[in-house]
């Protein structure tokens, strides 16, 4: 379970946002909506813990996340605007890479799987370099589906799909809702997964 | 106590009490200056050896002990700001370190210009000289750090790391360079011959030290103050200021 | 420790897929060994005595040029914040990222730097001495400069202020480096001076990951 309370963010002397306050139960997403600039992405990696907190709490599991940010860092997954990808290596290695520095023990097999499943085989041993805008964030998104965090925070992840992909997409996150985990995503577009879901709109 | 470090660990708190502390600081290092001046100039011997020449000593060892002093309390300045994440002990870390590099600058100038009628040259790659000059660098790097870094806070903290760091080398780097210049056999330049120094000398030496001293605290003070009114501007009470209203109505009119 | 493993494999994959990087590192310091004695003279005495320093002037900038790249991509193409998130300690993840570092940019300077050395007409032992004095003394360069390249990291003119603020700091390794090898030439043992490059690698090992780490995550905060 994440909580977050009183959560104030400011950039210099401009207070980007104040007082956000929610909570996310296992089989929940929250999307956060506002325009752009209102610090949707700065609000998400404060919560990552990317960003100092200066003003605010944030639990997990009821523990205050700053106490002990290597439990809540294993339970994690976090997909931002860069997508970290290596554009040398092939979809492959990038898999068994990060699922490695994650900590988890991943097989080619899986890793193939994961890649087949957002429609990539037939790029699986290319480099990430030729690949398109769509097929590199399909690549980041297998990421998650071969993920065993329990919060997923993601960054707009549907830019750049075709609709094939996004339904794809939908359904790992389905999938995943319906595992109890939770998911907290920004999105322009509307939001419909399983589950129970709220919306939080940030304003300035 | 403790309650009256949290209250002057506000900005706004401190630059008031900077405000009234630096002319203070400032008006002590001059007589001190004038003082020590005096002494070093006038009242000290000649040295035997060295003739008037060797006068300059009364302006270069309190640099060079001032630039080492600042130093050390910059660090201690990143430590606190560290570890208790305030905003006012990256300030201080910050306007201390032009004063120390000056205070550098001024060791390594004089202490040419004692070079050359001394040994015949402008400037010799001797233990002391070398580590001041390699602080001095330090000071420059720190400078260029902070200033290049746009997010105040994270100038802070990036420079506080530097300045420990730095900090944490400096006895390395001067042992290493002792014992290059030793084992190189190169030129070994001795202020005091021996502990035989006469009384005056010592006597002008530390008053000259202890102005540098107040003079650092006043141009930090000083300094701070105009880092704080940079770093606060858009603060409610910085427009409550008077000096701000009277420039603001001067503006206007 | 297979966080570990995981990164230090990926930097050196990388690098495999991207030679030239590399090989640019390893061009520079044969080259900068050579424009001395082009800016000195050709008097064999007198190359003979300054090639300690020359050669660990010219593998300490050879290092200091590859820093800048240490932890820039990572930070442009998001990795960097992936590694900052995951469970492993980002302490142990840069160590592998500077393991890497010195096993592409450190490790191939000390394997030339013998052949260098006989340029300058250096005796076998003094030879033997340079390498293991490069050897204990390039992971060094590689620690403190990953403290340098941190603190730059995304920052305007970085790469200028990064030599600026790791050159003062490199002063103690070159002293005693070439110092050893300057040791041996002159028949006084260098077995103080690799001891005490000794040391300081083991100090920068414990020390710099940690403050590497702590500078990252404030590059990552903006």
């Amino acid at each position: 379970m994440l909580s977050v309370s009183s959560l104030s963010f400011s950039r210099g002397h401009r207070c980007l946002f104040a007082d956000v306050n929610f909570t996310l139960q296992p089989g929940q997403w929250l999307h956060v909506e506002g325009g752009n600039g209102v610090g949707k992405t700065t609000l998400l990696r404060l919560i990552c813990g990317l960003n100092a907190l200066e003003q605010g709490e944030i639990t997990w599991h009821n523990q205050s996340v700053a106490k002990d940010p290597d439990l809540f860092r294993a339970e994690l997954a976090y997909l931002g605007h860069p997508l970290a990808l290596k554009e040398d290596l092939t979809p492959v290695e990038n898999i068994l890479a990060s699922a490695a520095v994650c900590g988890l023990h991943l097989s080619q097999g899986d890793a193939m799987a994961a890649l087949t499943k957002m429609g990539l085989e037939g790029a699986a041993h290319l480099p990430v370099r030729v690949l398109s805008q769509g097929q590199k964030r399909r690549t980041a998104l297998a990421r998650l589906v071969v993920s065993d965090a329990r919060l997923w925070i993601l960054d707009e992840p549907f830019v750049a799909l075709d609709t094939p992909a996004q339904e794809v997409l939908c359904d790992v996150l389905n999938a995943h809702l319906n595992r109890q985990g939770m998911l907290l995503l920004t999105s322009h577009q509307a939001v419909n997964l399983a589950g129970q879901g709220q919306t939080y709109r940030l304003s300035a | 106590m403790k309650s009256t470090i949290f209250h002057f660990a506000a900005p706004q708190n401190f630059y008031r009490l900077a405000g009234q502390l630096w002319p203070l600081f400032g008006v002590v290092a001059l007589l001190l200056t004038a003082w020590g001046l005096w002494l070093g100039l006038c009242v000290a011997p000649i040295d035997f050896q060295q003739g008037q020449a060797y006068r300059i000593i009364f302006v270069h060892v309190p640099a060079s002990w001032m630039s080492m002093v600042i130093y050390v309390v910059m660090a201690f300045w990143a430590l606190l700001g560290l570890t208790f994440n305030t905003r006012l002990s990256g300030m201080m870390g910050q306007a201390l370190a032009p004063t120390g590099a000056i205070f550098a600058f001024l060791s390594l100038w004089t202490g040419a210009l004692w070079g050359k009628p001394m040994w015949g040259a402008w400037w010799v790659w001797d233990a002391r000289l070398t580590s001041e000059l390699i602080l001095f660098f330090l000071y420059l790097g720190y400078i260029a750090l902070t200033h290049a870094i746009d997010d105040p806070r994270r100038a802070d903290k990036a420079g506080g790391i530097l300045a420990l760091v730095g900090a944490l080398n400096v006895p390395v780097i001067y042992f290493s360079v002792q014992w290059w210049n030793t084992l190189h056999q190169g030129a070994s330049v001795s202020i005091t011959k021996g502990s035989s120094m006469a009384q005056p000398m010592l006597e002008a030496m530390l008053i000259m030290s202890l102005a540098f001293w107040m003079y650092a605290i006043a141009m930090g003070l000083y300094r701070v103050r105009l880092i704080i009114l940079l770093r606060e501007r858009h603060a409610h009470w910085v427009t409550q200021l008077p000096e701000f209203n009277s420039a603001s109505q001067g503006v206007a009119a | 420790m297979r966080g570990f493993a995981a990164v230090l494999r990926r930097d050196l994959l990388l690098a495999m897929r991207r030679k030239n990087e590399v090989v640019t590192a390893i061009f520079f310091f044969v080259v900068v060994a050579a424009l001395f004695p082009l800016g000195i003279g050709p008097e064999q005495n007198t190359l003979r005595l300054v090639a300690p320093g020359i050669l660990w002037i010219g593998a300490l900038l050879a290092s200091l040029l590859s820093l800048g790249r240490l932890f820039a991509s990572d930070f442009a193409d998001g990795s960097l914040e992936q590694m900052a998130l995951s469970p492993n300690s980002l302490s142990l993840l840069v160590a592998a990222k500077i393991s890497a570092h010195w096993l592409l940019s450190g490790l191939p300077l000390v394997l030339l730097a013998p052949l260098l050395g006989l340029q300058f007409d250096l005796p076998s032992t003094a030879l033997w001495i340079l390498t293991l004095s490069l050897l204990l003394g390039t992971p060094v360069l590689s620690l403190i400069g990953a403290i340098g390249a941190a603190l730059t990291l995304g920052v305007r003119g970085g790469d200028v202020l990064l030599s600026l603020l790791v050159l003062p700091l490199y002063v103690p390794t070159l002293i005693f480096g070439a110092g050893a090898v300057q040791a041996e030439m002159s028949g006084l043992g260098s077995a103080a001076h690799l001891s005490i490059l000794a040391a300081m690698a083991l100090v920068a090992a414990v020390f710099s990951p940690w403050a590497s780490a702590a500078c990252l995550r404030l590059a990552l905060e903006t």
